[in-house]
């Protein structure tokens, strides 16, 4: 019966709150900057798996499934460690943490590019080219603020995702919310208290944001 | 000998004609859509095209603008000529805009882009095709809204208008490229009966200005009083080929006889 007898403290966390917030900051910083760089590289990605040529549309279907169908943790030790040997160079802990974050999450966002330009119907492509855009004119000003719309949703799930997936880089020593609490762990022998604190910590960031995503989605229902 | 008589008229030189379609072949797999068709519009000059569902004539349109590339044939609107075969390449993405941006069209279920305003849609070819300043892409646009009668909905969105509205935006998107020529795919198809006349209107008003016309319609008294000529397809061939009045009121061909029987029955 020690669980019941256990005494929480969680007092001698505020001694901690700078690693903390450093931990937080570091999460933010990872989960923001790997979002745009998935969104570029998942529009390229997305846009090119539509291609006809199948040259172009072949890579991007075995980047998209590759990194979709492989567990981040495996990828994230997989590029820490197997990849720099493969190609012969020096990878820091941050480079292959972007790196993979990047990819993987860019793997979901291709799939929801190209399912938000599949659900508009073919005329939209009909009369941008009847008034003579050219492919990347009617992409840019009648497909994709279409598209865009429809993939709120989906975009805002997998961001949510996305921020608690950094937590796996605390595997290779980036210094990210979890792995701070590793450390704060390991100085004070109280996990129950640090872990419950984390926890909080990612539900505080993250329901807002769901929230959010439950609001855009009433929004749109209402315009269609 | 259905096609013997689609050629008279035409000139080898293919030099007057504003629309020119020359023996055009399209598959869309095992399926022959169009089995050779041709014949010429004249600059000014409005064609009807009719028949039943599935003769061509969408596809006809569509080729006439290369929103579909036919497998054969030769295509020619005002001064630009594409041939087409097994050994020619599909034409460049900017040849291709370039050669749509001078051909007009209207689709049958509008196709007007639901992000952006009435006049917004109406800019969008000179805005973004013609990169046209946007006060002088405006004053287009709020002529041509005023034209086809719309000029009070200029801010409005497409989704608020009816469907004779909106087909109606369509056209003065259509027109404002300046285009050659203008491509109606069934325009009123789609619209309740009482909303037809609007349209129709809108299209007589551009017959009356001399614009180059081609027209698939299944409004038969329309196309007797608006079209110069009317051609009845039926199964990717064009059957017969005469002026609109003729056509409709005394068809010679037997398929032709058995297709507006149906329509004067009414």
């Amino acid at each position: 019966m020690s669980g019941v007898s256990y005494h929480w403290d969680f007092s001698f966390l505020w001694g901690y709150r700078t690693v903390l917030l450093t931990g937080l900051a570091y999460t933010m910083a990872y989960t923001v900057g790997t979002i745009l760089l998935g969104l570029v590289i998942g529009l390229v990605a997305g846009l090119m798996r539509m291609s006809r040529n199948p040259f172009i549309r072949g890579p991007a279907f075995a980047y998209i499934e590759i990194f979709r169908c492989t567990p981040l943790l495996v990828q994230i030790v997989w590029f820490y460690y197997a990849f720099p040997i493969l190609i012969g160079i020096e990878m820091s802990a941050t480079t292959a943490a972007v790196l993979v974050l990047s990819l993987y999450t860019g793997s979901f966002y291709a799939e929801i590019f190209r399912g938000g330009i599949l659900s508009l119907e073919l005329g939209q492509w009909d009369a941008a080219r009847a008034v003579g855009m050219r492919q990347g004119q009617l992409m840019r000003h009648i497909i994709l603020p279409q598209a865009v719309r429809r993939m709120m949703p989906p975009f805002i799930n997998q961001s949510v995702i996305q921020l608690k997936n950094t937590s796996l880089v605390s595997t290779i020593a980036v210094t990210d919310l979890l792995y701070q609490g590793m450390l704060i762990t390991a100085a004070t022998y109280r996990p129950l208290e640090v872990y419950t604190l984390i926890a909080a910590i990612y539900f505080v960031v993250l329901f807002p944001l769901t929230a959010l995503g439950q609001y855009v989605e009433n929004r749109l229902r209402y315009a269609e | 000998m259905p096609n013997s008589e689609t050629m008279a008229g035409t000139s080898a030189a293919h030099s007057e004609a504003m629309i020119g379609l020359y023996d055009v072949h399209k598959s869309f797999g095992p399926l022959e859509v169009l089995k050779g068709i041709s014949f010429e519009v004249p600059r000014g000059g409005v064609v009807a095209l009719i028949g039943p569902s599935g003769s061509g004539k969408s596809t006809i349109l569509r080729c006439v603008n290369l929103l579909e590339t036919p497998n054969a044939g030769t295509i020619k609107v005002g001064a630009q000529t594409l041939a087409f075969s097994k050994r020619h390449r599909l034409p460049g993405d900017r040849r291709l805009a370039d050669f749509r941006a001078r051909t007009g069209m209207v689709f049958q279920s509008f196709n007007l882009f639901p992000h952006k305003s009435v006049i917004e849609n109406v800019m969008a070819g000179p805005l973004i095709v013609k990169r046209m300043a946007r006060d002088e892409a405006r004053a287009i646009a709020e002529r041509l809204l005023a034209r086809v009668g719309l000029a009070e909905k200029a801010e409005a969105a497409p989704a608020r208008l009816s469907g004779g509205q909106r087909q109606r935006v369509a056209i003065a998107r259509a027109m404002a490229m300046e285009p050659d020529v203008m491509l109606f795919d069934e325009p009123t198809s789609a619209l309740d009966p009482e909303l037809v006349a609007e349209v129709l209107a809108v299209i007589r008003g551009l017959a009356d200005d001399n614009m180059t016309m081609l027209l698939a319609t299944h409004e038969m008294a329309f196309a007797r009083d608006v079209a110069d000529r009317v051609v009845f397809m039926r199964d990717g061939v064009v059957v017969e080929d005469g002026p609109a009045r003729q056509v409709i009121e005394t068809p010679q061909h037997p398929a032709t006889q058995a297709f507006l029987a149906h329509f004067h029955r009414r």
